[in-house]
């Protein structure tokens, strides 16, 4: 208990926890928000994709006008990032090369060309080194309130947008080709929404990093998909995940060091989907396995039931009392007759008779004619 | 050339043919990502391996990587198999995960030792060649042989299951219906990607190994529609783009991984655009002509249809084209002129005549609608 009240002290009262958390919460949001509908559109894997191929754009970027401020850095990670995304659309939509082909290819390409340009860069000794380490795990340690806030109106822009097209974006995930048939604009829009991702991406990077920041675009949606079927519930829920997923990423690193947030971040959000997709009623696997014994023990139950009727029939009374071991030879698993009889006595439709003999109740009696 | 930059141009080859070959199937199977999702969990296999053995050179390494990647492999089955997350959506979740989880295990415990996340990532070919080894009294780098076994792994496993591989890629319906497992055959590519990826990510590093696996084999499915050109195209793309990108880092001084990658795009590109068959180009010429070919073959139908008839003096006059076909004025004179040029039409006066191959023409086209 200490400890976490120290973690809530700190989080209230530590500068950088505080600006690493609420960087990760902001981050969370957003990412988690779009990240919904990149899902349900298949496109999950468009976040990795996109934020490999911001790397050139961040190096050029530097390359050319020799400044490091985060906002001029973000622009050319957007740049690269929309131009990497457009050419994937491109490549997918002109060629018969696949969606998960031309990704790899942008992928990859874009970010050993900006690998090539920044190892330049270092040996030329322009400068200071822009920091390969950073881009690819991010270094939310280094985030100021000045980031975060930058990062949290570029983040509301993006959400606006989002919810300004919101039935756009829910008919573009659901029929696209119902939306092409009312005369929606279906290719602009998907441009739009993967102009949204972008923004969500940038804005990450700086937090998390290149290879951590795919985990948050597609983590939040698979979690939220489980425990909800209506969109507007998935959204909201995903960002919660996503934001959640960022603070308790934050403050497990601050516990000790040699702790980097990304990778924290990453698994707090994977412990919520694997919590999802155990344990999420209707969807989650150990919610349908507890659903369906119960359905095996229910019926289980009524054959038993019906049984004890069925031999009943052969004497003048329905309540004509059975043992147990006749009741098992009509049955496949004899052993779990007992179990079975025990239930519906509890139920008040058999009643024991004379010690080791059970007979029908008018309740069961009752029930037993329901399942004839 | 010095023997030095002979070796690394040798070991940039070797892994650029051995990276292309599993690539042609991954490209074919959709699953191109995989590569993506393998080459970074690898990571995972090699510290969980090193804090077993202790160093970093043993060849045990390859095994717990490569272990690794088939892990990687049935992590996203599984998950895909529960019915509750699309496929991609799998491969998103299990690779950050168990990359994460390689990234602490460094961060923490790792201290002091040449295993940053850095060389692993991104790779240094130009430090290859100094890692030497003896073998049988010839003086050899060590990735020289690694990459050389590799590549005869993967050479083997195609020739032997050629047939296999083939059915299971193009008809996997009926490659289950005569009796060769679908899953057997998912399993035994990506063991080969996980080893393949491993051998190469000393080298290149692992994001790099997805230029050498995906790119040179979606040009290779650009250029050709046979199985085995593809494969051939694509080893030649690979080991083409190994050697031209090790004399563009020297031209820049840059990172070789990055410029090798970065020619696979350019070869790419120019694949893309310049492609015989399936080119950006010649789709483009393609679309035009058949535009006006479609538009040719509309004037000669419409001549055809009001031939010898009385009204045919008005009819085939071009500027009663513009009311008849609701062709701009200088968009019907244009498609005028190309009929001519290609001698379906001919004028004479004010008014249009067919030639007999226009004639021809148009009877064609009725016949065929």
């Amino acid at each position: 208990m200490n400890t976490i009240a120290e973690l809530f002290n700190a989080l209230l009262f530590d500068y950088t926890l505080r600006t690493v958390a609420m960087g990760a919460a902001v981050l969370g949001i957003v990412a988690g928000a779009l990240g919904a509908f990149a899902m349900l559109r298949r496109q999950s894997l468009l976040g990795d994709a996109m934020s490999h191929a911001a790397l050139p754009g961040v190096v050029l970027i530097f390359i050319l006008t020799g400044v490091k401020s985060p906002i001029v850095l973000m622009l050319g990670a957007a740049i690269a990032c929309g131009a990497g995304v457009l050419l994937i659309i491109a490549i997918t939509r002109h060629t018969r090369i696949k969606e998960d082909a031309s990704m790899g290819i942008i992928l990859s390409v874009f970010f050993g060309f900006g690998l090539m340009w920044l190892t330049w860069l270092q040996r030329s000794g322009t400068a200071g080194q822009a920091g390969l380490n950073s881009f690819l795990f991010g270094q939310a340690a280094t985030l100021l309130v000045a980031d975060v806030i930058v990062m949290a109106a570029f983040g509301g822009v993006a959400l606006l947008v989002m919810v300004i097209f919101w039935k756009e974006f829910k008919l573009l995930s659901f029929d696209r080709d119902f939306g092409a048939g009312l005369g929606y604009p279906m290719q602009g829009l998907d441009i739009l929404i993967t102009m949204l991702l972008v923004v969500a991406i940038v804005i990450g990077l700086q937090a998390v990093g290149v290879v951590l920041m795919s985990a948050m675009v597609v983590a939040p949606a698979v979690a939220a998909r489980q425990w909800t079927n209506r969109l507007e519930h998935m959204v909201a829920l995903s960002s919660v995940f996503g934001a959640l997923a960022g603070v308790s990423g934050a403050l497990i690193s601050s516990l000790a060091r040699g702790l980097s947030t990304g990778p924290l971040i990453v698994l707090c959000i994977s412990a919520i989907v694997v919590f999802s997709l155990a344990f999420a009623p209707n969807r989650g696997l150990v919610w349908n396995a507890i659903q369906r014994r119960r359905r095996r023990h229910q019926f289980r139950d009524d054959r038993v039931l019906v049984s004890l009727y069925h031999m009943a029939q052969q004497h003048d009374t329905l309540s004509h009392p059975h043992s147990a071991r006749a009741v098992q030879t009509m049955h496949m698993r004899p052993a779990e007759v007992h179990s079975s009889l025990q239930t519906l006595a509890r139920r008040n439709l058999v009643e024991p008779v004379n010690g080791n003999q059970w007979a029908l109740t008018p309740a069961g009696i009752a029930e037993a004619e329901k399942h004839l | 050339m010095s023997i030095t930059q002979i070796e690394i141009q040798l070991i940039a080859a070797l892994v650029a043919a051995a990276c292309a070959l599993p690539g042609v199937f991954l490209v074919l199977r959709q699953m191109a990502m995989m590569s993506d999702a393998i080459s970074h969990t690898v990571l995972l296999g090699i510290v969980l391996t090193f804090f077993v053995v202790g160093e970093l050179g043993s060849p045990l390494l390859i095994l717990g990587a490569a272990a690794t990647g088939v892990l990687t492999v049935s992590l996203i089955e599984l998950l895909n198999r529960t019915g509750l997350v699309k496929q991609d959506a799998a491969i998103g979740l299990v690779f950050p995960a168990l990359f994460s989880i390689a990234v602490l295990l460094i961060s923490r415990f790792v201290r002091g030792v040449h295993l940053d996340v850095d060389s692993v990532l991104l790779g240094e070919l130009a430090f290859a060649p100094f890692d030497r080894f003896q073998y049988f009294g010839l003086d050899v780098p060590h990735a020289t042989v690694t990459m050389s076994i590799i590549l005869v792994i993967n050479v083997l496993f195609i020739v032997l299951f050629y047939k296999e591989l083939k059915l299971a890629t193009f008809d996997p319906g009926l490659a289950a219906a005569l009796g060769f497992s679908p899953a057997l055959i998912h399993y035994a590519l990506m063991t080969l990607v996980s080893v393949t990826a491993v051998g190469a990510f000393d080298a290149v590093g692992s994001i790099l190994v997805v230029a050498l696996v995906v790119t040179p084999a979606a040009a290779a499915y650009l250029l050709t529609d046979k199985l085995r050109v593809m494969l051939g195209t694509s080893v030649a793309i690979g080991i083409g783009s190994a050697i031209g990108g090790y004399w563009l880092a020297r031209a820049l001084d840059a990172n070789i991984a990055g410029s090798m990658a970065t020619v696979t795009g350019v070869i790419f590109l120019g694949v893309l655009l310049f492609s015989p068959h399936r080119g950006l180009i010649y789709i483009a010429r393609r679309r035009v002509r058949q535009k006006w070919e479609f538009a040719q073959t509309m004037l000669t139908i419409h001549l055809l249809q009001h031939e010898g008839e009385p009204e045919a003096v008005l009819e085939s006059r071009v500027d009663h084209l513009v009311e008849h076909i609701r062709w701009q004025p200088g968009y019907a004179e244009q498609v005028v002129r190309y009929a001519e040029r290609k001698g379906t039409v001919r004028r004479q006066g004010g008014r249009l005549l067919l030639t007999d191959q226009g004639r021809n023409l148009a009877q064609d086209a009725l016949v065929r609608t």
